[in-house]
């Protein structure tokens, strides 16, 4: 019985988690942050695009040096779609050095990143979104002036190895939306560095 | 050539050797490497002890920075029916380059051990449902308790979850 109340407890708690942040179909705030081509960018500043796929990036975590090649890839399949990648990075550099603007800058331009890369540099945006680790994906469909959840989490089925990837959930959610369907499933999970926030 | 066959022979001898003396070798350290559902049944044992389930990577800087904290709540409590597991999310390439190293460097005694799963979507909702994926994540469990933890724990923050569970 007690064992029954904990879980029923525990049901609550963990409703109460996924309370914070958004769930799909949610507005997403949009923001203007600093981009390592050295202006501010707003993702109402893109042009003629039916979403963005925003993605809580960083330089260091190696979940996301796994995937980097796989986001440049995502960019040039689906920019000419209408969706875009954007990099967003939520860490504190000063927690995480290897996390600066300055070294963002770097790693663009050694990767040649095809793809925008900000840094949430108050760390304001991450908060909203809920994003709890990099990297963690958001794809945002465009309805009129808003940006509307339509998928979170992971990218594929597999960090370590994309030859080895079956299913590939954020292109297939992307694929959805340009059909005129709902993502399924429209929310994903994978393993992450933390978000590292500003220590006080 | 011959000697130094003969000198690696001895020294893989001693170091592998199953403690001549009937002690526990400190140096050597079996790290288990399985699947997820091999693993599974680790997080439901219902045998009287307390479970702390540590999920970490060498390569995540807050997980390292909490491992003293359980390895001292391993080495106050294990005689109180309290168990530390380790389990690393390193990718298995990196076993010998990474995991043993620091397993040895910091000569832990938890047990430790590697999840081989790819797949991550499919089993971090088995560990909870509150898991977003993020590390260091924690379960600390009982036969009457359950709880998990997507945070860094110092040694007293984890020593007041399982002191009213002893």
């Amino acid at each position: 019985m007690k064992k029954l109340f904990t879980i029923a407890l525990m049901g609550m708690f963990s409703a109460g988690l996924f309370a914070q942040g958004y769930q799909i179909g949610d507005v997403a705030t949009d923001f203007r942050l600093l981009n390592v081509d050295g202006n501010y960018l707003s993702m109402s500043d893109y042009e003629d695009i039916n979403g963005v796929i925003l993605i809580f990036s960083c330089n260091h975590c190696p979940f996301v040096v796994a995937y980097e090649d796989r986001m440049i890839d995502l960019h040039n399949e689906f920019a000419p779609k209408g969706f875009p990648v954007l990099a967003i990075n939520p860490n504190d550099t000063i927690v995480e050095p290897r996390d600066s603007f300055t070294k963002m800058i770097e790693r663009a331009q050694e990767k040649n990143f095809p793809f925008d890369y900000v840094i949430d540099a108050n760390q304001e945006i991450f908060p909203q979104y809920g994003a709890t680790h990099t990297p963690h994906v958001f794809l945002l469909e465009k309805v009129g002036d808003e940006f509307i959840v339509a998928y979170i989490g992971a990218i594929d089925d597999n960090a370590r190895d994309a030859s080895a990837v079956q299913v590939r959930y954020l292109a297939n959610a992307i694929n959805a939306l340009i059909a005129g369907e709902r993502p399924d499933p429209a929310v994903t999970r994978a393993i992450g560095c933390t978000i590292k926030v500003r220590q006080n | 050539m011959f000697l130094y066959r003969i000198s690696l022979f001895l020294v893989t001898f001693i170091i592998f050797s199953p403690a001549i003396d009937g002690s526990q070798p400190h140096f050597t350290k079996d790290i288990e490497v399985i699947d997820f559902d091999t693993f599974a049944p680790r997080l439901n044992k219902d045998d009287g002890t307390v479970y702390v389930v540590n999920f970490w990577a060498t390569w995540c800087a807050p997980c390292v920075r909490e491992i003293p904290a359980f390895e001292k709540l391993y080495a106050t409590y294990k005689d109180q029916n309290v168990h530390v597991l380790l389990v690393s999310l390193d990718f298995p390439n990196h076993l010998e380059s990474r995991v043993i190293p620091f397993v040895e460097s910091h000569n832990v005694q938890s047990e430790v051990l590697l999840l081989d799963e790819p797949n991550a979507n499919r089993w971090i909702p088995l560990v909870s449902d509150e898991w977003t994926g993020a590390i260091p994540a924690t379960v600390i469990y009982n036969s009457e308790f359950r709880q998990f933890y997507q945070r860094e724990f110092t040694f007293e923050e984890l020593e007041e979850i399982i002191l009213p569970l002893l």
